[in-house]
């Protein structure tokens, strides 16, 4: 069950012709791969496509893709779910995977290539989340450069509704025309950008998947294996090229907007529209509905280019701008060759004034835009006085004097995290060892390497925390290399590439792998070791079973991670053990996000209904705080935080616990294990208890007060 | 040229419900015919981080070409900015989504500190005030106060404040009811939300945060004797301190001990002169030193007779439930040994077989249930150790170090009573238990040695404030170390 719930939103899913369809991006695009006859849908989660794998996984849970027989799966990783694309190139059928990009591009290139050398019969549509700019999680690079080397098509439509399922229902048109795959790519707000469009019948697939099984066609020419992987290359260029720039030519897919009809004009990418409009409104340019008497050459297409319409588009003009995000320049470079190639003089602006790198906002916009009418453009198009550039110097100055002020607020474990203790035992290693050399992954775990943990050395990608340690697999006296895996990152390659990497090559090291039971970084989706009963698919495959499948011997489990004093001990264990070959200590609680969505509501629903509730959740003692923090220094809970010092003759601020405390565990276990202050406490309140508690309950409190009057009389001066 | 579109910009945290409030918003307007966008950023970068959501809204039109609305609030072009959190509020200033031509901002002024604030060794607290005034300085209009709080009065959440808040100050043109349509619709915490909703809206005008409670000295009974002692011996501001020392003292042992303090301080009361903070800072770290907090300490203020009031309260327990309260200690061997009245604490720590013996009890985390007899017992009788705390080795100890720290002070005052006032301020460096009290105590002793060579020197009081400062910089004492070196380098100046 993921961390979002689609199930309402899902129903919308079966609306049909004519009427309006109003959701998110993702919905949209649900609704669209149903509209064109979509016979199967795979993906691996991630940001920003997370939510399309959960509408999707919603949509199949309520019976929705049944309906149309359509075939979802959770793949396994990029690789699988881009294999699976191997459907269509014999039937048919038309297929459509998802994750994010680049990072699932890097996982899937493989199959990508294999499946772009001997092209499709059906259509073939990744749908890839592009994370770039603010709030992405992951490097910075662009997934063009994959449909350039592979040659398959790369679709960046305007970011609304309507031209986001246009452009699902047209790559697939596209993909059978050409016989290619085809790229859809959606950036972040694109994904999550609520709006409405005029929705068509969906359609069952024609033939169905069983259909096509029925009749097993086979066709080894579109088997790369040379020779016919020569044969590939040259239908590449010689038809499926110009079969798809004849399609794309033929159904508009890149739009022009002639405006006023004058001599300057830009050229953009059609994610970029709405952000270049937002820029021309407030340089005084553009009206509300976007009306702008700047000519714009939208490439809702951004590979292939087609050649005649950009020379139709810039032969007349002084002057063009390439608003292009991302780097390298892949689209200013081709622009320049198609230009000269015609033997079009038209001066192309680009990168030269607008940012080299990093995402283009309206504001990075506004200025390479304004630059350009400057240098190029006539009287009637010069930018207004309008601009946020002139931002009011009062409320600059407000700003600048802020600097210093305001903290930096990374991302970090959530509240009652378990992953929280693991780190904190490996601080407390480090503490009694010195420092070790820690390989880090990919998922929440990575958060160990910001305060308060600092925990970590490099992180090679997903799965890949052990094998980046593979080199470290050398006698080195007392100190081993630690890796931290997760389960998700185990289940997408870490078993092999880790693992069994490390049993293979007989390292002595420790890898410690995260069993929380979700993928939890991509927003709580089950996995192969999940706990939770998920009807759809098989959960409840043990860590430790697939670990000594590969041949491990060593291996501990901690089924409770906050007991921190546990956790040291095994990895001290660990660290210290003299057996050969890998360590493997999996570290299980369950990822508390998940846990409290379930538990919260439950626990409320019992309190109402008046039967028995306990809640824990700690406490601190203010005046036996000292404000030392060294609590905090071990924990960086949001719900641990600071308040102002009651005691008057104190400065420093004391630690308080807030109301979101879980009452996980971890400020009990850790101030034991690290000899911390005694000022925690737990308390649970037991809500609706029974008549023998209750009385029980008073028995107590009256000795207790007996006592605790006695120690007032006695003690406290008159 | 934005025309009637209004530009919503919402800063928050991950988990503080800026997807819900966006929602909320969508739903109000989209019922009363307006064109909406939402977007937001999603994914692992929103774990507890800073993030933004941003609302477009276009009044009714009739037909023609929906407008295009923007995926990310612009500087200078934001008419409504929700910052859920005091500094998400200074973010979005600094962004520069909050102008004085247009902006009305709503703020709550509560804190949620950052990890940066909360795992300083010093106070690392960021100041509030000046992203207060920065707030009135940039935003046309501002309604600023802790909504966090009357989230929590009301059982809810700080998005159903955010959105009660907005819909009381005009800045969107739909009606109260448009409002609580869209959170019914939600279908979720209805009741909660509504409530907190409606006090947001009656607190729209805004007001300002109440200043947190702390006794004050003038409201403190001190018993005959003492209380005329003070009276007559101090002027204010010393009295003040003095009287809370003296309160301190006698709440930790008795009147003995809180006239040893006077006795202590006297000697520093007439030295000081021309409003030299000297007596009061001395006055008030050594009411702290005295009131060191050994095990008798702890079991004395866990087992006052109101703190489990004071816990309910705090854990938002209700009159009909029960509360079972848990404390985590770690008594270590040492601790045994400095809680026992010589020469058995000499004895335990000499003798190997009774220190086996003893060391079979303690070094290990305990649980003691406080809400159960043998649990409170335990505390109880513990807390009355303090009659023989007196007879204990660190009694001892302290009382020692203390007198030591008076002479040096009382020797450094005479010279350069701004050394002083310095070398009394590093008593703050030892607080906590276990491991960090002792780093502590390192760090101060380091200092003070440090201190008594620079008596005479021309920026000795400056030397110590910035040693005590690279104390603070680090736990393990890397940078004092540094410091430390540093100075021995330059050449000793001379003792006067």
């Amino acid at each position: 069950m993921a961390e979002r719930s689609f199930a309402k939103e899902v129903q919308d899913l079966r609306i049909g012709a004519g009427e309006t369809f109003r959701g998110e991006g993702i919905l949209a695009v649900t609704k669209a791969l149903l509209q064109s006859g979509v016979a199967y849908v795979g993906g691996y989660q991630g940001a920003p496509i997370s939510h399309l794998m959960d509408v999707l996984g919603d949509a199949q849970q309520q019976g929705i893709l049944d309906e149309w027989g359509v075939h979802f799966e959770s793949s396994a990783s990029e690789a699988a779910a881009a294999a699976m694309l191997a459907a269509s190139v014999n039937y048919p059928l038309r297929g459509a995977v998802t994750w994010k990009s680049p990072v699932g591009t890097n996982v899937a290139s493989d199959a990508l290539a294999n499946l772009s050398s001997g092209g499709v019969k059906g259509g073939a549509l990744v749908i890839v989340g592009e994370d770039y700019g603010e709030g992405s999680s992951i490097m910075q690079e662009r997934t063009h450069a994959f449909a350039m080397k592979s040659q398959l098509w790369l679709l960046d439509p305007r970011p609304n509704l309507e031209s986001i399922v246009a452009a699902v229902e047209h790559g697939f048109a596209l993909s059978e025309a050409s016989r290619t795959p085809v790229m859809l790519e959606l950036r972040i707000r694109a994904c999550h950008v609520y709006g409405e469009f005029t929705a068509k019948a969906n359609r069952t697939p024609s033939p169905t998947l069983a259909e096509a099984l029925a009749q097993p066609i086979q066709d080894t020419t579109r088997i790369t294996l040379p020779p016919v992987a020569f044969q590939h290359e040259q239908e590449k260029v010689a038809s499926r090229w110009p079969d798809a720039v004849s399609y794309i030519r033929e159904h508009h897919l890149n739009e022009v907007f002639q405006g006023a009809g004058g001599d300057v004009g830009l050229v953009l990418q059609g994610g970029l529209y709405n952000s270049v409009i937002r820029a021309l409104q407030l340089l005084g340019l553009a009206d509300a509905e976007g009306a702008t008497p700047l000519p714009l050459y939208v490439m809702n297409v951004t590979y292939p280019l087609v050649d005649d319409e950009l020379v139709a588009f810039c032969a007349d003009k002084r002057a063009v701008l390439m608003v292009e995000e991302g780097q390298p320049d892949f689209l200013e470079q081709a622009l320049h060759s198609i230009l000269r190639k015609a033997g079009v003089a038209t001066r192309v602006e680009g990168k030269g004034l607008l940012p080299a790198a990093g995402e283009y906002t309206p504001f990075a916009l506004e200025e390479g835009v304004a630059g350009f009418l400057v240098a190029h453009g006539g009287p009637d198009l010069q930018p207004g006085p309008a601009g946020s550039k002139r931002l009011d110097p009062v409320a600059a100055e407000a700003g600048a004097r802020l600097q210093g002020v305001v903290p930096e607020r990374p991302a970090g474990f959530c509240t009652g995290c378990p992953e929280r203790p693991l780190f904190g035992a490996i601080k407390l290693l480090q503490q009694e060892l010195g420092e070790f050399h820690v390989s880090c992954d990919i998922g929440c775990h990575l958060f160990s390497i910001l305060p308060p943990f600092h925990v970590g050395n490099t992180t090679m990608g997903y799965g890949l925390g052990a094998a980046g340690s593979a080199a470290f697999n050398v006698p080195s006296g007392r100190r081993k290399v630690l890796s931290v895996m997760g389960d998700g990152g185990f289940w997408h390659n870490g078993l092999t590439s880790g693992i069994g990497n490390a049993v293979f090559n007989k390292s002595d090291n420790v890898i410690v792998i995260i069993d929380n039971g979700y993928s939890s970084a991509t927003g709580g989706q089950d996995l192969l070791s999940s706990a939770a009963h998920n009807p759809a698919r098989s959960t409840g495959n043990p860590i430790e079973n697939a670990v000594r499948g590969v041949g491990v011997s060593w291996v501990r489990t901690v089924p409770w991670t906050y007991d921190v004093g546990q956790v040291r001990d095994v990895l001290r264990d660990a660290l210290a053990s003299e057996e050969h070959g890998p360590k493997v200590v999996i570290a299980q609680s369950e990822c508390m996000l998940n846990k409290q969505r379930r538990e919260k509501p439950r626990i409320r629903a019992r309190v109402r209904e008046g039967k028995r509730a306990v809640r824990q959740r700690f406490g601190v003692d203010a005046d036996v705080c000292t404000g030392d923090r060294a609590c905090m220094r071990l924990s960086g809970c949001p719900s641990l935080t600071l308040a102002d010092n009651p005691d008057p003759l104190r400065e420093q601020p004391v630690t308080q616990v807030v109301d979101s405390c879980v009452g996980c565990g971890y400020c009990g276990e850790v101030a034991h294990a690290a000899v911390l202050c005694p000022s925690f406490y737990r308390a649970d309140v037991v809500h609706n208890p029974s008549l023998f508690e209750r009385a029980v309950d008073r028995l107590r409190q009256r000795a207790i007060d007996w006592l605790a009057t006695r120690a007032v009389t006695v003690e406290r001066p008159t | 040229m934005s025309g009637a579109r209004i530009s919503v910009a919402i800063t928050a945290m991950g988990g503080q419900g800026g997807g819900v409030l966006s929602d909320w918003i969508l739903q109000v307007a989209e019922g009363a015919g307006w064109t909406v966008q939402t977007t937001s950023v999603p994914g692992v970068a929103q774990r507890t981080g800073a993030t933004i959501y941003s609302v477009e809204l276009c009044p009714p039109r009739d037909g023609g070409p929906r407008p295009v609305l923007g995926l990310m609030p612009v500087p200078g072009d934001v008419d409504i900015c929700l910052a859920a959190e005091l500094m998400e509020a200074g973010r979005a200033i600094q962004r520069g989504l909050v102008t004085p031509d247009r902006t009305l901002l709503i703020a709550s002024t509560h804190r949620d500190f950052a990890i940066e604030e909360k795992v300083a060794l010093g106070d690392g607290r960021k100041d509030a005030t000046a992203v207060l005034d920065a707030a009135g300085q940039a935003a046309q209009r501002l309604i600023a106060f802790d909504m966090e709080a009357l989230a929590r009065e009301h059982g809810s959440v700080i998005s159903a404040v955010l959105l009660g808040v907005l819909a009381g100050s005009g800045g969107l043109p739909f009606p109260r009811d448009a409002y609580e349509a869209a959170i019914r619709a939600a279908g979720k915490g209805v009741d909660a939300s509504l409530a907190a909703f409606a006090a947001g809206l009656a607190r729209a005008g805004g007001d300002v945060p109440p200043a947190a409670r702390r006794p004050r000295p003038d409201e403190i009974e001190l018993p005959h004797g003492l209380r005329e002692q003070v009276a007559v011996g101090y002027v204010e501001p010393l009295r003040s301190t003095v009287t809370l020392g003296v309160a301190r003292l006698l709440d930790y042992q008795d009147e003995e001990y809180a006239a040893l303090y006077l006795r202590r301080l006297e000697p520093f009361v007439d030295l000081d002169d021309a409003g030299q903070p000297l007596a009061v800072e001395i006055a008030r770290h050594l009411a702290l030193w005295m009131a060191f907090e050994d095990t008798f300490r702890v079991a004395d203020l866990k087992s006052r007779p109101g703190r489990m009031a004071r816990i309910r309260v705090e854990v938002g327990a209700g009159d009909h439930d029960l509360l079972r309260v848990t404390e985590f200690m770690h008594p270590r061997l040492d601790e045994l040994v400095d809680s026992l009245p010589e020469p058995w604490g000499h004895r335990v720590r000499d003798w190997p077989w009774l220190r086996a013996l003893a060391g079979s009890f303690v070094g290990r985390g305990r649980r003691i249930a406080t809400h159960t007899v043998t649990g409170y017992l335990q505390l109880w009788l513990l807390a009355h150790g303090r009659r023989w705390r007196r007879e204990t080795p660190r009694y001892a100890r302290e009382q020692a170090a203390m007198e030591a720290w008076l002479d040096r002070l009382l020797e450094a005052a005479r010279i350069d009573p701004g050394l002083a006032t310095e070398m009394a301020r590093c008593q703050a460096l030892v607080r906590g238990y276990g491991d960090t009290h002792d780093r502590g105590e390192g760090a101060f002793t380091r200092i003070l040695q440090r201190a008594v060579d620079l008596v005479g020197a021309p920026d000795a009081a400056a030397t110590v404030a910035g040693l005590r400062e690279a104390a603070l910089a680090d736990e393990q004492g890397t940078r004092l170390g540094e410091v430390l070196v540093t100075l021995d380098r330059k050449p000793k100046p001379a003792a006067a």
